[in-house]
């Protein structure tokens, strides 16, 4: 079974975001790029699943700038053994990254895909769930523990009130939630080993998908700014503080 | 045309966030129906029937429905979508699993966790976690909303919709629901409570989290945690607030022990008022709080619970 990963470009989850003075998005400018956390989760979810027999291949797919290549080479070093990179200018929708990842799927015939449940720019968490739909297949979103069965997985799901457990029928779509997995470092040796592994170059007209957005970004602006308050001394300063403010 | 709002609820009770989806929709000026899917949920439908600004409600009942799982709960939309311009969901897990399935199907994109309506097809929405704020215009046709239900306010007031049973699509089969382990708690929920405590890493273990119920007892607050907590193993999932977890918006939030991470502020912190209890004083979690205590909580919390029962709490 050949496992489906695709791979992010999104600014570093450490750096902290500026919004442009013109409010016509965020400043990329010189600002470090890592891979989507959500997606480390989803590589190296597929990765032991490999190590484990129970994938045969692990492809990992970047739709995006020439230099997401980059973040295909960070998979290809955890262990992913292919890449394709669909390569695009400016923003993608979900809706056609699910149309491009679709198109690759019935190329590629895996068993698995495994997205993250968002990713952390745009944080719309919706591409794992409209590739399933996209194909007809199942999903299971918000993966907080994979069990492969025959012809079927049993996913462990993060939900609002605790857990839930559904099975899916294969294929399928998994999208990855915090708790899965603890992503490994990729070694020296491997990074060096990941540059000698194939990445096949790709643009969405190759998949037949128009990829020009379909909602219009007006503005993008600051969040409204909480002024720190006061400190107090005690703990009985605080409650009568809470009490005064009617808070309790 | 219409609106139709998906109902978020356990079967029994109608949970708080369908009435702020409501809300919501109310916003894009078209009249609103709400979808109770599930099973045995008669009493869900005369709930969603009272809410104010609501013209129908559609009941479809089966036991694939139960659990809202995605695949079924999108055949069902689908087939009702003709006679909508705009399907909304609260951005809670289920809303989040079953809506983008629907928009992909339909061909048009989702507007996911919209914070206010600016216009009936403009929407502000959080991006970066929250650290800068997106106003999105949609294309005409159909729209695939999904709402944080902190940006709205449940309207006042007892509406009389008429309740109308419909028949579900059959179950595509491909999936099932197998089980579930839910916290159990005597508790309000994180995303319904007007207050909450809150703890971090500075815990230090799953069992001090038992300082915390006992100023929640007190208060009727719910418990949370943040993200840090919640990966060292100290409490389950379903207490993490923050981006990833959940958003929450109560009258009093106290943060005990949590440093401010972006993810977790991104969570709380358009809480009415925050109080904050660290030992750091330069923890990132004071800039945002209206009351801050540079204490060990170890000391502070049982003087502060000392406190509450002396006041009568």
């Amino acid at each position: 079974m050949k496992v489906l990963v695709p791979v992010k470009r999104v600014i570093d989850y450490n750096v902290k975001v500026r919004v442009k003075a013109d409010q016509t998005g965020v400043d990329l400018a010189n600002v470090k790029m890592s891979m989507n956390p959500f997606d480390e989760i989803s590589v190296e979810e597929a990765v032991r699943l490999r190590e484990k027999g129970k994938a045969t291949e692990v492809i990992a797919v970047s739709i995006g700038p020439q230099a997401a290549q980059e973040t295909i080479r960070t998979a290809l070093a955890m262990g992913a053994d292919r890449g394709i990179l669909v390569k695009t200018d400016g923003d993608v929708e979900p809706l056609a990254v699910a149309k491009i990842l679709k198109a690759i799927c019935e190329a590629e015939q895996p068993g698995l895909a495994i997205l993250g449940k968002q990713a952390i720019d745009d944080d719309s968490n919706q591409t794992g769930q409209m590739l399933a739909a996209l194909l007809g297949w199942p999903q299971a979103t918000f993966a907080h523990k994979l069990e492969l069965r025959d012809g079927t997985a049993q996913v462990e799901r993060e939900i609002d009130g605790g857990l839930q457990t559904v099975e899916i029928k294969l294929p399928a779509v998994m999208t990855t939630d915090l708790r899965l997995n603890e992503p490994r470092y990729a070694s020296l040796p491997n990074i060096m080993k990941a540059k000698k592994k194939p990445i096949d170059e790709k643009t969405p007209a190759d998949y037949g998908v128009d990829v020009t957005p379909r909602l219009k970004v007006l503005k993008v602006s600051e969040p409204a700014k909480r002024q720190a308050g006061v400190k107090v001394k005690t703990a009985a300063e605080l409650v009568d503080k809470l009490k005064e403010a009617g808070a309790i | 045309m219409t609106s139709l709002v998906i109902a978020e609820h356990d079967n029994k009770v109608l949970k708080d966030a369908t009435a702020k989806t409501v809300s919501a929709a109310t916003q894009l000026g078209a009249p609103v129906h709400v979808l109770v899917a599930g099973d045995g949920c008669d009493a869900v439908g005369q709930a969603a029937a009272k809410l104010p600004g609501v013209e129908k409600v559609l009941v479809a009942e089966a036991p694939y429905l139960a659990k809202m799982v995605a695949e079924p709960m999108a055949a069902l939309i689908l087939g009702l979508a003709g006679n909508y311009d705009a399907i909304l969901a609260p951005t809670t897990t289920s809303g989040k699993n079953y809506m983008p399935r629907v928009a992909a199907k339909l061909d048009v994109p989702q507007i996911s966790e919209i914070l206010a309506v600016e216009s009936p097809d403009t929407f502000r929405r959080p991006i970066y976690a929250g650290n800068a704020i997106q106003t999105v215009q949609a294309a005409p046709g159909k729209k695939i909303i999904t709402v944080r239900t902190t940006g709205f306010k449940a309207a006042d007031g007892t509406g009389t919709a008429t309740i109308e049973k419909i028949t579900p699509p059959a179950d595509p089969g491909i999936s099932k629901f197998v089980g579930e382990e839910l916290s159990k708690s005597e508790r309000p929920e994180l995303t319904s409570a007007k207050i909450i405590i809150s703890g971090g890493r500075g815990m230090q273990s799953g069992d001090n989290f038992h300082l915390l119920d006992k100023i929640a007892d007190k208060l009727h607050a719910a418990v949370g945690a943040s993200r840090a907590a919640v990966d060292a193993g100290f409490v389950p999932n379903d207490y993490q607030v923050g981006q990833t977890g959940k958003v929450v918006a109560p009258e009093l939030y106290i943060a005990v022990g949590i440093s401010g991470a972006i993810q977790h502020l991104a969570g709380m912190k358009d809480s009415k008022i925050i109080a904050a209890i660290n030992k750091d004083e330069e923890a990132p979690i004071f800039q945002v709080a209206d009351f801050g205590l540079v204490a060990d909580l170890f000391k502070a919390i049982p003087e502060m619970d000392q406190e509450l029962t002396k006041l009568g709490y």
